[in-house]
């Protein structure tokens, strides 16, 4: 039968790709590893000729997914800048407190360059409003920004050591806020692969930002003062390697977009970067080698980076597909109700 | 198939209180939004099953509201070609065709009559004066027969518009307040506020506001708030010929609704149930609901959607605790110095 020639329920029990091919052509990518299972049966489920319910985000990948590593990178750097500076590291804090600084500068230009109206960037400061995450976002990045900023000069200037300690000590208060809310901002979305995994993702995100401040501070400073670092690295590849597994354990279905295509791809090399970089940072630490210990951390950097990628496209391949909405929502609606 | 969504059973209610402000029933939306004395929460109820397709709603939101062309093309899947609803498409017609049992379009209501003899008689032709064709025949020629019996189409037309849900998520994530609600409860964007975020796009469940190209910001169905302030119905619902789009108070729309229903179970259409009408839904109820006589994703709605912020608070939690821990994890790796 022709295309047009819809089943009573729509595109019910006809198979994914079928629906596809009755939706827009390229729409998909449907790529399975090779031999790997299906995590759940193939889904039946009716589609208004495939086509998606949701909109996906309207994000720029290289804008959003860039905000998301380098407001990760940035608020674990503050962490590192603090200890750095508490314990008498001097060039482990003052990378930690450019990475930051720099860093965060950067996420800013890519979130005012996103908007569809960059002029009206400052439209997000018009108002305090506890359920945009976007809002509180924006309010926290306004008084961590300033912070890292001033922690930075003043430890290059070498002046105004007074306000310099205590600028990087806010700034590390509010670091880990910085790192783990992008994910509060990317769950509180119908995005299904998002949302579904907001118990874990801060988790992996914290794991992921701290990886990469880590691997930063191993390419930049010298390996006499990197050892809170190389430890950084290690625990922070163990949480997001974790949190990671566990978030896609709990998803069912709606894990099935990160193991599938290009977001796969980007995942499967985020974890081998994430635990090789940790592990040869180790190694580094103990042979006291500097290249190495670039290298460990170029690699650390690299897979923090992917996976915020990765975490990026899956949510918007979920979304673009009908499946991972409605057979989610049937199931929910079968499901026995106490 | 034949159940109602509409007994859908309420999700447990975690707190009261917060409920009543990120998810579960609100019946004074206005008023938790801040407005003292607000007129009565107005909506839509589209009554599906006398939808004809015309898309005069269509035309009408594109000419009264002057949302731009978004594109002029041919879908080839059916008389569909305007896709879905988007930043400049506030009312959106689709079109089902199905093919199910001969005899079981129950929706038809009037199994008994001829609507091809009824059609003759009207024109005054010398046909109309032709012995009536057997329905069976005339089915057999429009619908072609399935191996296993016969069959024949029927055609599922609805028109889909912006929810104006109870608890919206779009204004819930929106970080400039460029959202708002409105004191007749609906949610409407200030065009001059909006900086083009995109954060509302993804966090509609059901997919309906976007962000417009060439322009930045986002884009939807106001239910059409410059006409509700000087008293006039939305143009989609003046516009529409069969009252499919009813305009009305939301108390009395319901009212309305569930009377249809009553009626078309009555009279054998046992598919037909409301869609998001319910304040126990995931979204505390639509403003703007619908009479559906199949599942809501054959129509292209969810079947069972949830507002985005009905979780936020547990996010703000996992988030708090992540922070914590990696807080800690900063603090053990600088206990011990490298030797």
């Amino acid at each position: 039968m022709t295309g047009s020639d819809v089943p009573r329920g729509g595109v019910r029990g006809a198979a994914f790709g079928r629906a596809a091919a009755m939706a827009q052509a390229g729409r998909r990518r449907r790529r399975r590893g090779r031999g790997e299972q299906a995590m759940v049966p193939e889904a039946q489920f009716s589609s208004y000729y495939g086509r998606p319910i949701l909109k996906k985000p309207v994000w720029a990948p290289l804008d959003i997914a860039g905000y998301l590593y380098l407001g990760g990178l940035s608020g674990a750097s503050s962490l590192l800048a603090a200890g750095g500076h508490v314990t008498g590291r001097p060039a482990l804090a003052r990378s930690a407190k450019l990475a930051a600084a720099g860093g965060i500068s950067l996420s800013l230009v890519a979130l005012v360059h996103d908007l569809g109206r960059p002029v009206r960037f400052l439209n997000m400061l018009r108002v305090f409003k506890p359920t945009s995450p976007m809002n509180l976002g924006s309010w926290l990045l306004a008084g961590y920004v300033p912070l890292t900023m001033a922690a930075a000069a003043s430890d290059v200037a070498g002046r105004y050591r007074l306000v310099g300690s205590a600028a990087t000590g806010a700034a590390a208060l509010l670091g880990p806020a910085v790192t783990t809310y992008t994910a509060v901002l990317i769950s509180d979305t119908a995005v299904p692969s998002w949302h579904e995994g907001h118990r874990e993702l801060p988790f992996v995100f914290a794991g992921s930002g701290a990886t990469a401040a880590a691997g930063l501070a191993l390419a930049a400073a010298p390996v006499a003062q990197t050892g809170p670092a190389r430890r950084l690295a290690l625990l922070g590849a163990a949480l997001e390697l974790g949190a990671f597994q566990l978030m896609k354990r709990r998803m069912g279905l709606m894990a099935e977009p990160y193991e599938e295509g290009g977001p796969r791809a980007l995942l499967r090399s985020a974890e081998i970067l994430a635990a090789g970089g940790a592990a040869l940072a180790a190694f580094a630490g103990r042979r006291r080698s500097r290249p190495l210990a670039a290298v460990a951390g170029a690699a650390l950097l690299t897979g923090s980076a992917a996976l915020r990628f990765g975490v990026f496209h899956a949510g918007v391949a979920s979304a673009e597909d009908p499946k991972y909405t409605v057979v989610p929502q049937r199931e929910r609606l079968r499901a026995p109700t106490d | 198939m034949t159940h109602s969504d509409a007994g859908r059973t309420p999700r447990p209610e975690p707190d009261e209180t917060r409920g009543n402000q990120l998810f579960g029933p609100q019946p004074n939306v206005a008023g938790a939004a801040g407005y003292p004395d607000a007129p009565p929460r107005m909506g839509f109820f589209t009554d599906t099953t006398v939808c004809i397709g015309c898309k005069a709603c269509e035309v009408a939101c594109k000419e009264w509201n002057a949302v731009p062309e978004d594109g002029l093309e041919l879908t080839g899947m059916s008389y569909d070609n305007t896709q879905g609803l988007g930043a400049d498409t506030w009312r959106h017609v689709a079109f089902i065709e199905q093919r199910i049992p001969a005899g079981r379009d129950s929706a038809a209501g009037h199994p008994d009559v001829d609507v091809f003899d009824a059609a003759r008689g009207l024109g005054g032709s010398p046909e109309a004066t032709a012995p009536a064709t057997g329905t069976a025949a005339l089915a057999g020629q429009i619908s072609p027969v399935s191996p296993d019996g016969r069959t024949e189409l029927r055609w599922l037309m609805s028109s889909d518009v912006c929810k104006h849900c109870t608890h919206a998520a779009c204004l819930d994530v929106c970080p400039t307040g460029s959202l708002f609600r409105t004191e007749f409860g609906t949610v409407v964007v200030q065009q001059d506020i909006c900086n083009g975020c995109g954060y509302c796009v993804p966090a509609c469940p059901y997919g309906v506001i976007d962000q417009r190209r060439g322009d930045g910001r986002a884009w939807k169905c106001t239910l059409c708030y410059d006409r509700l302030g000087t008293g006039l119905e939305p143009a989609c619902a003046k516009a529409c010929p069969t009252d499919s789009i009813q305009f009305g108070p939301l108390d009395e729309l319901r009212e309305r609704a569930a009377d249809r229903v009553a009626r078309l179970h009555v009279s054998g259409v046992t598919e037909a149930r409301l869609y998001g009408e319910s304040p126990d839904d995931g979204v505390g109820g639509d403003g703007a609901f619908f009479l559906l006589l199949d599942e809501p994703e054959v129509y292209g709605l969810p079947p069972d959607p949830v507002v985005t912020t009905r979780d936020l608070p547990d996010m703000w939690r996992h988030a708090a605790v992540a922070a914590v821990s990696l807080a800690a994890l900063a603090v053990a790796s600088f206990v011990r110095r490298p030797r």
